[in-house]
């Protein structure tokens, strides 16, 4: 990638459009349509889904609870119903399949808001900003937790953009389009990820989950890196690409097996050289270079 | 780093305090405005009702997800989730008697739906709600108090005859008509909000309202004789033995009957007409 340009240019070129952007499409289609799951029932009457990412009910029989929600419930100290545990344990047991923050990239409906802030940040090629921790979120994360067992109350959802912007979708937004501008300004002009990657609590907690997730992105074929940084530049949280990609010499493996990898597979999408691809995380040996791939570096464009 | 100054500098730990100390920083700050902010949250405007059977609102809000099932299992739209900006804390259901009040469905689908209990499933019997409580709020309106036939409140009420009974009283004004006064009892009163809506007043002279704002409530050390009374089967002070008049000697009250009974002996110093005592010589 050159100075000026959006990442993954080779790959468009190489190709074309559409195989260079089949995670992001996939990812696109699969929030828009979750959305519409949720949205045919108050629009035309048709009940698939009801409810919200909160807790919800689909065709009368699958129950699935925000476990994060549920444990919120719990510091305030109410025992809720049999069901609420049976939905969070779904959805607890599903991501722990799938990949935790798979959560924040392929249902959350705020990821398509900061996704569009970061687009055009790097259209308008913005650069700097604010300095944040990316582990203000862990604290953030505790404030969450704790907040319900000091005041009796779910005080983070007075606020909580995520559940505020998928609820107000579906039950009217009042002035929570608000909130959703806010976010994206602050995406946009403030710092760079600030909410997706730095801040936000639910990211968090799945992020946990993503510890100990099943399906993973690998590095399979990190020895044809080219070093074109691409990857770098899509990634949302791009701290957790290198020990994958860059440690062979450090006995790492090709997996990327951090927690707060969100499985969005914009890597897969833009690398010219085929190093990602989603595999699970047992899949991760060290396997020694072959002769070929450690030169094609050398004569890639 | 066991050294001092120069020696024990470690820049990267540096960087880690000084990065958890903004970051305490920057959360304290943001849980100290949520706190205030969630005691506000807390104080529900008059008119807000909740769902049947849900949980005081302090522990309903620590218990509600918000995640509109009994909304959409309201078959009569009448619960709505707070939105950003209404004066209801975020997310959580809520009606307005006046606009749409509960129809007191005998299933009581939205505590069904509930998936936390922020809605008591141990509510069964939809009577037994109390969503909040209908009152009279002004008699100089309402025109059963102006001695007109009305009664749509007493019509429309679920609890038909015991929520809302009609009371007959004296129409002082015309000296010889009734007047038909709608009264509230708190025993039946399931705080649904058709009264409010059916009210034929621009302005409802009846509004259901928290239970915490109508019900007065005596000292708990204050007892009703004539209950404790009927409650105990008897009386409880002075067992009706006949009471003692404190009389002056030669004296005897006769208790519905008589009256007053003087019984002056013959020799006594003094006359008949107490008078002649205080008018003698002397003195007393």
């Amino acid at each position: 990638m050159k100075a000026g340009e959006m990442p993954g240019l080779t790959v468009r070129r190489e190709k074309g459009w559409l195989a260079a952007n089949r995670w992001l499409l996939a990812r696109r289609f699969t929030q828009l349509a979750i959305l519409l799951l949720f949205l045919v029932g108050p629009w035309f009457g048709w009940w698939i889904v009801k409810g919200n990412l909160s807790s919800s009910l689909t065709l009368d029989v699958l129950p699935l609870t925000d476990p994060l929600l549920l444990l919120q419930v719990l510091m305030s100290g109410h025992l809720p119903e049999t069901i609420a545990f049976a939905g969070a344990l779904i959805v607890l047991v599903f991501y722990l399949l799938v990949g935790g923050r798979v959560y924040c990239s392929w249902v959350c409906p705020v990821n398509m808001v900061t996704d569009a802030a970061e687009w055009l940040r790097m259209r308008l090629g913005l650069k700097g900003g604010a300095s944040l921790s990316r582990r203000l979120r862990w604290w953030m994360l505790g404030l969450v937790l704790l907040m319900p067992a000091v005041t009796g109350a779910l005080t983070w959802e007075l606020i909580n953009p995520v559940s505020m912007m998928h609820r107000g979708l579906i039950f009217g937004m009042g002035l929570a389009w608000a909130v959703v501008l806010g976010i994206f300004l602050l995406d946009l002009l403030i710092a760079r990820r600030a909410w997706c990657g730095h801040l936000c609590p639910v990211g968090a907690f799945y992020g946990l989950l993503g510890r100990w997730s099943l399906l993973r992105v690998s590095a399979v074929n990190r020895a044809a890196c080219d070093d074109c940084m691409d990857c770098f530049a899509v990634c949302p949280e791009k701290q957790v690409i290198a020990p994958a990609l860059k440690g062979e010499a450090k006995g790492h493996g090709p997996v990327i097996d951090a927690g707060l990898c969100t499985n969005c597979g914009r890597c897969i999408d833009v690398c010219a050289r085929d190093v990602f691809r989603f595999t699970q995380r047992f899949d991760n040996h060290v396997r020694p270079a072959t002769a070929g791939s450690t030169h094609q570096s050398e004569v890639s464009p | 780093m066991s050294g001092r100054g120069d020696k024990g500098f470690d820049p990267a730990r540096r960087r880690l305090l000084t990065e958890g100390l903004r970051s305490a920083a920057g959360v304290a700050l943001v849980a100290t405005v949520l706190g205030a902010w969630q005691r506000q949250a807390r104080a529900l405007p008059a008119t807000a009702l909740r769902p049947p059977g849900a949980l005081d609102e302090e522990a309903f809000q620590g218990a509600c997800i918000r995640c509109g099932l009994c909304v959409r299992d309201c078959p009569y739209d009448t619960l709505k989730l707070a939105k950003f900006g209404d004066p209801v804390a975020l997310g959580t259901p809520w009606f307005e008697a006046r606009k749409v009040p509960c129809e007191m469905c005998e299933d009581i689908p939205c505590v069904t739906a509930c998936p936390t209990g922020a809605l008591d499933h141990s509510l069964a019997d939809i009577t037994q709600a109390r969503m909040g409580l209908a009152l009279i709020t002004d008699q100089e309106a309402c025109i059963a108090f102006q001695g007109l036939r009305c009664e749509v409140c007493y019509n429309v009420c679920p609890v038909r005859g015991k929520a809302i009974t009609l009371e007959l009283q004296h129409n002082r004004r015309s000296g010889k008509h009734a007047r038909f006064i709608p009264v509230v009892h708190s025993s039946d009163c399931t705080g649904c909000g058709k009264c409010e809506e059916a009210c034929i007043l621009e302005e409802a002279a009846i509004k259901v309202l928290p239970i915490r704002l109508v019900k007065g409530m005596l000292g708990r050390h204050y007892r009703l004789g004539w209950k404790e009374k009927e409650k105990a089967g008897g009386a409880l002070v002075t067992p009706d033995a006949p009471h003692q008049y404190n009389l002056p000697e030669g004296m005897r009250y006769d208790y519905e009957g008589e009256g007053l009974i003087r019984e002056q002996p013959a020799d006594s110093p003094f006359s008949d007409n107490p008078l002649d005592t205080l008018n003698r010589k002397g003195g007393l």
